[in-house]
């Protein structure tokens, strides 16, 4: 069986072709980061008109390198939640009327389970039940995964994401968007032991996270240390780098406890944060202790991206989840309500 | 514009206790839509506040930030609270694409973070509080904006 999958559910207007057989045969990205690095921040409306402008061509292009045309496709997937709304409808009324012009099943697929499902595209997958760690701008959850379609969060944060912190402390720091991986280069260089940041929920029993807190400290800190004239470079580098170490401690602490409850072997870290260097040492050596293995999504299929969407899709298509005609997209799903 | 009070809080929970205090009780059946801005700087306690309210006004479970999704809807007993969050909104225009205008009815109550990003395209404010940072505390002011003439 073969599937088109559109993703467009934030920054990212993405087409891949999938076929259950022969593998992943071609992935189009379309990314708006550089139109964002001007502005200093994601531009929702301009995002969404954008996926508008892009999405077409790229499903030429996409059908075009897999070699497939409309007629040989058993299926098209595409992003229905959760996201911005504008970028969401964009894709599902895109997806969805080609689907019924070339007469097959459409089928709607929530942008985490994609996340969760990525690493299947590796050569050496995880097994089932896994253990997953979310982490991106917008979540931070522990996954109980037990099969494809069969998801219990364990954990998640109270309040802000992991990769939130790292992009509202790299705005603190003055650096561009978007700030993560700007950070973690300028950590690189900093000493993490002169700022002790707080590691909340760290001392408490449970699964939960929260990084509201981590983004005030900073802030004072950048307050208290650039009182005269501005941060000094070095003093720049050592935050950035007490905040990574703060955000990798408190990830590593919770998915090891996660690991210790659930009894699994297995850990699939995805998501954008998943791409952090730092977390992926320290992750590797302490699982590793635990005897048990990472996983992850190769780097560029860590980010948003429809060749995610298409492995969820070609399953949910395979289990007779299809849609009907109308364009349904939902900004808010808890991973809670996906109907298996 | 009238300042209708000041204060200093020293934690997260106080600023919680704040929000609570200052809009945690559900508004009278029929009330008309009220739009709350939280304005200052990331980590000045715009968050922990909204927390606090909705908290007060009965809201379970994990709250999570609106930064990344904008738009967090809750329909708690009595009311349906909108917290908002347009930091990452660059063009007030942008606004059109959330579908805002079904919100803007009685029994609704907006918090908006970062509201000055919104400027022109957001329904008038009635109140608002102005968050800031006073040596090792929060400030947060509150200020009653004057109704326009209809």
């Amino acid at each position: 069986m073969r599937i088109l999958a559109l993703e467009s559910s934030c920054d990212e207007s993405a087409v891949a072709v999938y076929d259950d057989g022969d593998g992943l045969l071609s992935h189009e990205i379309y990314s708006q980061i550089d139109l964002h690095r001007i502005y200093g921040g994601v531009v929702p409306e301009l995002a969404s008109r954008d996926h508008v402008r892009h999405l077409l061509p790229l499903v030429k292009t996409a059908l075009a390198d897999a070699k497939t045309s409309p007629a040989d496709l058993d299926g098209i997937a595409y992003t229905a939640g959760p996201g911005l709304i504008g970028a969401l409808l964009t894709g599902a009324a895109l997806g969805r009327s080609l689907a019924f012009a070339w007469k097959v099943p459409a089928v709607a697929v929530h942008h985490l389970e994609g996340h969760l499902l990525a690493p299947l595209l590796e050569s050496d997958p995880p097994p089932f039940p896994h253990l997953a760690l979310l982490v991106s701008g917008g979540h931070t959850m522990l996954i109980d995964v037990a099969e494809p379609g069969r998801y219990a969060v364990l954990g998640e944060t109270r309040d802000d994401a992991a990769g939130e912190a790292f992009d509202k402390s790299a705005k603190l720091l003055g650096l561009p968007y978007p700030g993560g991986p700007e950070l973690a280069k300028l950590a690189s260089g900093g000493r993490a032991s002169r700022f002790a940041f707080p590691r909340p929920m760290l001392d408490r029993a449970g699964l939960e996270f929260s990084f509201s807190g981590l983004k005030t400290a900073v802030a004072l800190a950048v307050k208290d240390q650039g009182r005269e004239g501005g941060l000094a470079p070095e003093t720049r580098a050592d935050i950035a780098a007490g905040v990574q170490e703060a955000i990798v401690d408190t990830l590593i602490a919770k998915t090891l406890r996660a690991l210790e409850q659930t009894g699994y072997d297995a850990l699939v870290v995805a998501g954008g944060v998943g791409a952090n260097r730092l977390l992926r040492e320290r992750l590797a050596a302490a699982v590793a202790r635990q005897g048990a293995r990472v996983h992850y999504p190769r780097i560029e299929f860590c980010t948003d991206n429809a060749a995610m969407i298409a492995v969820a899709g070609m399953a949910r298509l395979k289990a007779g989840k299809t849609e009907s005609p109308a364009i349904r997209a939902r900004a808010q799903w808890p991973l809670s309500e996906l109907s298996t | 514009m009238t300042t209708t009070g000041v204060w200093l809080t020293r934690s997260g929970d106080e600023t919680e206790a704040l929000g609570a205090e200052q809009l945690g009780s559900s508004p009278k059946e029929g009330a008309p839509c009220r739009v709350v801005t939280l304005s200052g700087d990331l980590g000045a306690g715009k968050s922990t506040f909204a927390r606090g309210v909705l908290r007060a006004l009965g809201a379970r479970g994990n709250l999570k930030s609106p930064s990344y999704t904008l738009l967090e809807s809750y329909e708690l007993p009595g009311v349906h609270v909108i917290h908002l969050d347009l930091y990452r909104l660059q063009d007030p225009d942008e606004l059109e694409n959330l579908g805002l205008a079904d919100y803007h009815r009685p029994g609704h109550l907006w918090l908006v973070e970062w509201p000055e990003r919104g400027a022109g395209r957001l329904p008038s404010a009635d109140l608002g509080f102005v968050f800031s940072f006073a040596d090792d505390a929060h400030r947060i002011e509150r200020i009653e904006f004057v109704a326009p003439t209809k």
